[in-house]
């Protein structure tokens, strides 16, 4: 009786392992900068079909998940949208030593979702008759920080702030301009430009030389430093696949 | 406190205020045809009323920027009367804020006249008294706790609206920056000394709205008097 069931055992183990790709397939719980969410969701199928490892993805700005991290929130890999918060998480002791590298330089782009609206020197933030202009807040999202520095750098702040709209998150000021609430909104240009689909509206790819870089850093936290599909997602990041998809969305290198 | 707080206090109030003050123009009527409609139609209107207590803020603050949007049917009418557009601004809180609290201001009233007895308004009737004199001298009178629990409720519970607001508002300070808005933004940035502040305020608030009500409406020794 005892030998049938350690047999039944066998074959079960045996089983699985040939079922899963990988014998030690685990999750990942990812916090990922909204402008990121869409390249990640490309990467993870390329990731989970070479490792077997899943994604469990939340999408947010950096500023949120950098608080919710502090208070305890049980991510383990962080993809932020700037270099200076992981640096901070590891300096507070949230994040691993030597974990953090720049997967990305982020682009910005002054977007609407109305065709020939914006013109390729972003002219019409001066000159447009728009009511709205979407930016993500800049106390939370390092490209609402750039958007900013765009304005001030136009010397346009003060003419524009009655017409600002605070988006809580790149995402929500892409969708604020993409349902044409507001006329206009500084994005990402990895959401305006989806690789296989056609620009929607008119954009202007806004010089870095007015915002500075967007470094964008990824980052191991301490609740993920025993999850081989933590630090396999990571090391994946830097693969020639996950770049050949971060540049495909129009990341610097 | 800093002069943003200030604004965000004035402006939360400033739509509380005007948000009950409408509740309660549209909703006296509203109340008063529910409280005695024969009608079939009446579950589905006080279904309608009810809704934004099951509904989530979400679907709500979705579907308000789908319809005052530029594409959306009360965007273009909005437009074409020369008013521009109402997300992102205090007139598109204003409307979230009457459909979001409406049952915290019809229910009381409904159960207010609901509970004034018909011989009442016949009595009154056989005194020659029009219908909207009944209305005025007899159901109003009779129904000022009501009113109160509608006005206190309806206020309170605009103060405390946060979803729609977050959806359709835009955070702009002075327009569309309402406190339970500035408290999230504080929380997310890490700023938990003004988020306490602010929150601790909010607290203290709605004790004392609440206290306040349940005092000034004990129901009176005399109630059986009333009645007979």
């Amino acid at each position: 009786m005892k030998m049938k069931t350690q047999g039944l055992l066998a074959l079960i183990v045996a089983a699985c392992a040939a079922l899963s790709p990988n014998a030690h397939a685990d999750e990942v719980s990812v916090a990922v900068a909204a402008n990121f969410a869409g390249p990640l969701a490309k990467i993870a199928e390329g990731f989970t079909a070479a490792s077997g490892h899943t994604l469990k993805v939340s999408a947010g700005s950096t500023g949120k998940f950098y608080s919710q991290i502090v208070s305890g929130a049980p991510f383990e890999v962080l993809i932020a949208a700037d270099d200076e918060t992981p640096r901070k998480l590891i300096a507070e002791g949230f994040g691993v030593a030597g974990s953090n590298h720049t997967y990305a330089i982020g682009k910005l782009v002054l977007w609407s979702a109305q065709p020939g609206y914006v013109d390729d020197q972003g002219a019409v933030l001066a000159t447009g008759t728009f009511a709205h202009l979407a930016i993500a807040n800049p106390k939370l999202a390092p490209y609402g920080q750039a958007a900013n520095a765009v304005l001030k750098a136009r010397g346009l702040t003060d003419a524009v702030a009655p017409r600002l709209v605070t988006a809580e998150s790149i995402a929500q000021a892409y969708q604020f301009v993409a349902s044409g609430n507001a006329e206009l909104g500084f994005v990402a240009l990895s959401q305006v430009a989806v690789p296989g689909k056609p620009v929607t509206g008119s954009y202007w790819l806004v010089p870095p030389s007015l915002y500075g870089e967007i470094r964008q850093d990824a980052v191991l936290l301490k609740t993920g430093e025993k999850n081989p599909a933590a630090t396999a997602l990571l090391a994946y990041l830097k693969s020639p696949a996950a770049r050949s998809v971060i540049q495909a969305y129009g990341y610097g290198p | 406190m800093t002069a943003d707080t200030w604004t965000a206090i004035r402006l939360t109030a400033e739509l509380a205020g005007l948000s009950t003050l409408l509740l309660l123009l549209v909703g006296t009527p509203l109340a008063w045809w529910l409280a005695r409609t024969r009608s079939a139609w009446k579950p589905l209107f006080a279904s309608l009323v009810a809704m934004p207590l099951v509904l989530p803020p979400t679907v709500l603050g979705f579907y308000l920027l789908m319809l005052m949007g530029p594409h959306g049917p009360v965007g273009q009418l909005t437009q074409s009367l020369g008013l521009g557009r109402l997300p992102f601004t205090f007139a598109g809180l204003v409307v979230g804020s009457v459909l979001y609290s409406m049952p915290f201001v019809v229910q009381p009233l409904q159960q207010a006249f609901e509970a004034i007895p018909e011989r009442l308004l016949e009595a009154a009737s056989t005194l020659r008294a029009s219908p909207w004199d009944r209305f005025v001298s007899v159901a109003l009178p009779l129904a000022r706790p009501g009113f109160v629990t509608a006005s206190v409720l309806g206020f309170a519970h605009t103060v405390g609206e946060f979803g729609v607001v977050l959806m359709i508002g835009g955070n702009i300070p002075g327009q569309t920056r309402v406190l339970s808005v500035a408290i999230y933004d504080h929380v997310e940035a890490a700023e938990f000394d003004q988020a306490h502040r602010l929150a601790a305020g909010m607290v203290a608030f709605a004790l004392i709205v609440l206290v306040t009500l349940y005092i000034t409406n004990r129901p009176p020794r005399d109630d059986a008097e009333i009645a007979r």
